[in-house]
């Protein structure tokens, strides 16, 4: 079994360009990999590409083979769809399809237009995640979802929104360095306090922007990036992915993340690591809450504990594992479809040494990135290890 | 959504509603026990075709609820308005709470199923009103 290489990753700034399509977003963020990897555009053998909302946002399904051509290669493309876990979903299948060998190079990554819908717009297609009979027809928000989880976390567990609010400022810090996020401004835990309420107990400051973006990997063979002496130290070594039952009221807990705990185990399993061994995360924070969940999920937090890591300090940029060092979903944006992707592309650079807050984790060898869909009912968790 | 054009429903969703219009509203349970809502064939917990319509319980009692103020297009006209999950016991559901100041919403809160409409659309609602 290959190792897979990440030889090269490629991010469109991620903010609010209504104007600009899905396929020149794509094609920004694959020429980006490719001159990042080196590798040239015929070796690719498959385009796997993330997007959920593509037929509400820009009228167009059958995106595979669009993306492809915007990319500029000739390997046949498919499109995944897995709400906001499309491209975590997408990286999963192109690690495995490089592992078995049938293989070398695979581009893989997503893109979203949403800011095109405003607001009102957004909302309604990003409900489309839930069950639409029985909770968008009840009035189910994404927001609102994540309203009555956190709601549910606080009866169960304690922890108030000021717990939260210290998650966001955490997370808008980490991105002072990024010049590709959305939001590249310090807030203070009163602004998330006194925003205006989106879905009690969580407000405007607690919820991820509408974003327009794209992010593409370039994923090689251990022995392709060899042969042509790539610069590819870093690897994925484990994917995992987790399922849970499609409705909140279905699930078993309504303040847990069970698939996301399945996919966290599986490729701990599969890169043999356990969570002690990660130095950093990038988490799907699509709410504060939602961080909160993952690193119950993946371990890094205990269960009912998670709500004062930011607080306390062991998730910031100087704890012991810094979470979401790129500004995560919150301060970064969440183009939906490109969000997994993005999520590799920030732990391969921090674990190389050539992301701007890589020096807040210098000696860090094993890095995570954890994508969910829907309230998580599916989610998709990688190990990245520096290989050499 | 019933297409308003057309005026097609959604098979077993629809007649759910009709039933719990009619205080007759049911879940789907299996031979083993396991509850779930239609319109379904299949166990989704252990995989049985063997599902029964049972007399959904009176009450519920509330498991979590939310005060939303940036609505869908669909609740335009509703906003601001909570929404819960309630435990029914062999199932839970997602509905709207309805027949008390959205101040007055905690979890605990026992419930009975009450379809509404939407202020919006005038579309049918799953509703919990206090017993
Ligand atoms: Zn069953």
């Amino acid at each position: 079994m290959s190792n897979v290489r990440v030889a090269g990753v490629g991010l469109t700034p991620f903010g609010n360009t209504p104007e600009r399509t899905g396929r020149d977003l794509f094609a920004e963020a694959s020429i980006k990999a490719f001159e990042d990897s080196g590798v040239p555009r015929d070796d690719v053998d498959a385009l796997l590409y993330g997007n959920f909302m593509g037929e509400l946002s820009e009228h167009q399904g059958h995106q595979g083979p669009l993306m492809a051509e915007a990319a500029g290669i000739q390997a046949p493309a498919t499109r995944y769809e897995s709400a906001c876990a499309s491209s975590g979903t997408a990286v999963r299948d192109a690690v495995m399809r490089v592992r078995n060998g049938e293989d070398d190079v695979v581009l893989v990554g997503g893109a979203e237009r949403m800011t095109n819908l405003g607001t009102a717009g957004a909302t309604e297609a990003l409900a489309i995640a839930a069950d639409d009979l029985w909770e968008v027809r009840a009035g189910t928000t994404f927001p609102g979802a994540y309203a009555l989880m956190a709601q549910a976390y606080f009866d169960e567990f304690g922890g108030e929104h000021e717990d939260l609010a210290h998650i966001a400022v955490k997370n808008h810090e980490n991105a002072l360095t990024n010049d590709k996020a959305q939001y590249q401004r310090a807030i203070e835990v009163s602004d998330v306090l006194e925003a205006p309420q989106v879905s009690s107990p969580l407000g405007l400051y607690d919820a991820c922007p509408i974003s327009d973006g794209a992010a593409a990997v370039v994923l090689t063979s251990e022995e392709y990036a060899a042969e042509h002496d790539l610069d590819a130290p870093v690897a994925i070594t484990g994917t995992g992915q987790g399922g849970d039952r499609m409705a909140l009221h279905d699930r078993e807990h309504l303040a847990r993340s069970p698939a996301a705990r399945e996919a966290g185990t599986e490729a701990y399993a599969d890169a043999g690591v356990d969570a002690a061994d990660v130095d950093l995360a990038e988490v799907h924070d699509c709410f504060t809450i939602a961080e909160v969940l993952a690193l119950e999920a993946l371990d890094l937090e205990p269960i009912g504990e998670g709500i004062t890591a930011a607080r306390d300090g062991r998730t910031t940029a100087d704890g012991e594992t810094p979470i979401n060092l790129s500004g995560g979903l919150k301060a970064k944006g969440h183009p939906v479809g490109a969000t997994g992707a993005s999520q590799i592309a920030e732990v391969a650079k921090l674990l190389a040494g050539t992301h701007p807050n890589s020096s807040a984790v210098e000696d860090a060898t094993t890095g995570v990135a954890h994508n969910a869909g829907g309230t998580v009912a599916s989610a998709t968790v990688h190990v990245l290890e520096v290989t050499e | 959504m019933t297409d308003s054009e057309t005026g097609v429903q959604d098979a077993g969703f629809d007649d759910w509603l009709d039933a719990a219009e009619e205080g007759a509203a049911y879940y789907l349970e299996c031979p083993e026990g396991h509850g779930s809502l239609p319109p379904r064939r299949v166990c989704p917990d252990c995989g049985s075709t063997d599902l029964e319509e049972v007399q959904l319980p009176e009450t519920g009692v509330v498991e979590t609820f939310t005060v939303t103020h940036v609505p869908t297009p669909a609740f335009e006209d509703d906003a601001p308005y909570a929404t819960a999950v309630a435990d029914f016991g062999p199932v839970s559901l997602t509905g709207q709470v309805v027949g008390i100041d959205l101040e007055g919403i905690e979890t605990g809160l026992e419930v009975e199923l009450e379809i509404t409409v939407s202020e919006t659309t005038g579309e049918r609602v799953i509703g919990f009103s206090p017993v």
